[in-house]
């Protein structure tokens, strides 16, 4: 049995966390720059070149790219051979949130659900983050972080389409998200597509598909395809930058099927929609 | 798309000249404030008592920054979702507010005290708040500090870039320019 000290673990969230929150990925930076050179619309264009710049500015800095920090999100696998020694997994993680949090000078945006009070007194600052723990064979621990904006998640939905919708049932409901949605979750952006599993896996799976790097296509190249299908239609819209019109807007669509077998109940098509802003900030490590 | 440069207060010749579409550099102090204080502010003006700072010719930037590093005037400041301060902008306009920046629509009421009270929305670009804070030179909070990020500001731009999104004509660039670049 591998041990990995408690201690290692905080530090490691903490660090990602700062790091993530002041540095675009470099995956999103092509993207941007990809989509800056494209871009046919003057205005949108000018948006696009203010948001490659304040990337530049924010890692120059070590500045969060946007203020809006998020909730800290958190994808874990741990391996089956590998226990920590000094505490709880799920307790690093609180603690590596809350430093890194704290001393990165992000944003506290945890809240009360009903009295809006924030929730850095009671339980932590920016605390608790939201965690999906996971496990597998193996002795070591994956984690994949995100923060995740309010802008782009209050536009998400998630339905359960009758089977006979089919795959035009799923476009049409990607579409209207994010036409519905227009300026509001900071386009351009990628769009993370849950198919199937239950109703609530589908939206973790949406939610998980935003971690894929921008760029990359889905293994499965039914889905590959119908992923550049849904893009090509969705930039149609023309939205563009920051909804000012304009042929960017979604840099990236990212499809996840419940696997084994792309599985759903024989009587429904779960979908979901996560929308990720361009201010995509999240990260990967192995311990 | 015409470009620009304003000096803070707006007065109502600078605003009636701009189109949806303008890029508009402003200089000069505008004040911070988000839903909690905009509640603040409405109910000061239901009861007639005075408000923090003078609402004439004033812009409104709807942000909630990360605390500021030492030495820093401000941290990462761009704009946030503007429909949450739709409830209560329309009185503010009325009460002389020439200009909101924030990002995202705007309902109807909203527009349409634009164009009675002369007034406009700007949009700022969401996500690049450490471009926006460079342009923040000074801030201080004037008021509500127990807000936190969402305290009102009193804060000194210069050259802070943003779009015209709603003009005094009614014109919406959301919608104009999402019609001009949509494909069927
Ligand atoms: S939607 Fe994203 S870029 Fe826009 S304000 Fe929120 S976190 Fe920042």
């Amino acid at each position: 049995m591998r041990v990995v000290r408690y201690e290692t673990v905080v530090n490691s969230i903490k660090d990602m966390i700062v790091y993530s929150t002041t540095h675009l990925s470099e995956d999103m930076l092509e993207a941007l720059k990809k989509a800056y050179e494209e871009e046919e619309s003057e205005v949108s264009k000018a948006v696009l070149s203010q948001l490659l710049e304040n990337a530049d500015i924010a890692a120059k800095e070590t500045k969060p790219l946007c203020q809006d920090t998020g909730l800290a999100i958190f994808f874990v696998k741990i391996g089956e051979d590998v226990k920590i020694e000094g505490g709880s997994l799920k307790d690093a993680i609180y603690e590596g949130t809350e430093k890194g949090y704290k001393e990165g000078f992000l944003r506290a945006s945890t809240c009360d659900c009903f009295t809006r009070e924030n929730l850095k007194e009671k339980i932590g600052y920016n605390l608790p983050p939201v965690i999906y723990f996971d496990l597998v064979p193996g002795d070591k621990i994956e984690i994949e972080y995100a923060a995740k904006g309010g802008g782009s998640e209050n536009v998400s939905r998630a339905t359960v389409l009758a089977p006979a919708q089919g795959k035009d049932g799923i476009k049409e409901f990607v579409k209207k998200v994010i036409s519905d949605a227009g300026p509001n979750p900071c386009p351009p952006l990628v769009v993370g597509v849950g198919i199937g599993g239950s109703f609530d896996y589908a939206a973790v799976m949406s939610k998980h598909a935003l971690f894929r790097s921008i760029g990359t296509k889905n293994p499965d190249p039914e889905l590959a395809a119908f992923e550049e299908e849904i893009k090509d239609e969705l930039n149609k819209l023309g939205i563009g930058a920051m909804g000012m019109g304009g042929t960017q807007t979604v840099l990236a669509v990212h499809i996840e099927t419940f696997q084994p077998g792309r599985m759903c109940h024989i009587a429904s098509l779960p979908v979901s929609v996560n929308v990720q802003c361009h201010s995509s900030r999240h990260s990967h490590i192995t311990i | 798309m015409a470009e620009y440069r304003l000096k803070t207060p707006l007065k109502e010749e600078d605003v009636t000249k701009l189109k949806a579409g303008d890029i508009v550099y402003l200089s000069g102090i505008i004040y911070t404030a988000r839903d909690a204080a905009h509640k603040k502010l409405v109910e000061l003006i239901q009861n007639n008592k005075p408000l923090p700072f003078d609402l004439k010719g004033s812009v409104i930037y709807y942000v909630g920054p990360t605390p500021p590093k030492p030495g820093e005037v401000i941290g990462s400041a761009g704009p946030t979702t503007s429909y949450r301060m739709d409830s209560y902008a329309p009185t503010l306009i009325e009460h002389g507010q020439k200009g909101m920046i924030g990002k995202g629509k705007r309902n109807e009421a909203v527009k349409d005290s634009c164009k009675k009270h002369k007034a406009v929305y700007f949009g700022a670009v969401g996500g690049a708040g450490a471009l926006l804070a460079q342009r923040i030179k000074d801030a201080k909070v004037i008021a509500y500090p127990e807000l936190g990020p969402e305290a009102i500001r009193e804060i000194v731009v210069e050259d802070f870039p943003v779009v015209v999104v709603n003009d005094t004509y009614g014109n919406d660039l959301y919608q104009e320019g999402r019609k001009k670049w949509e494909k069927n």
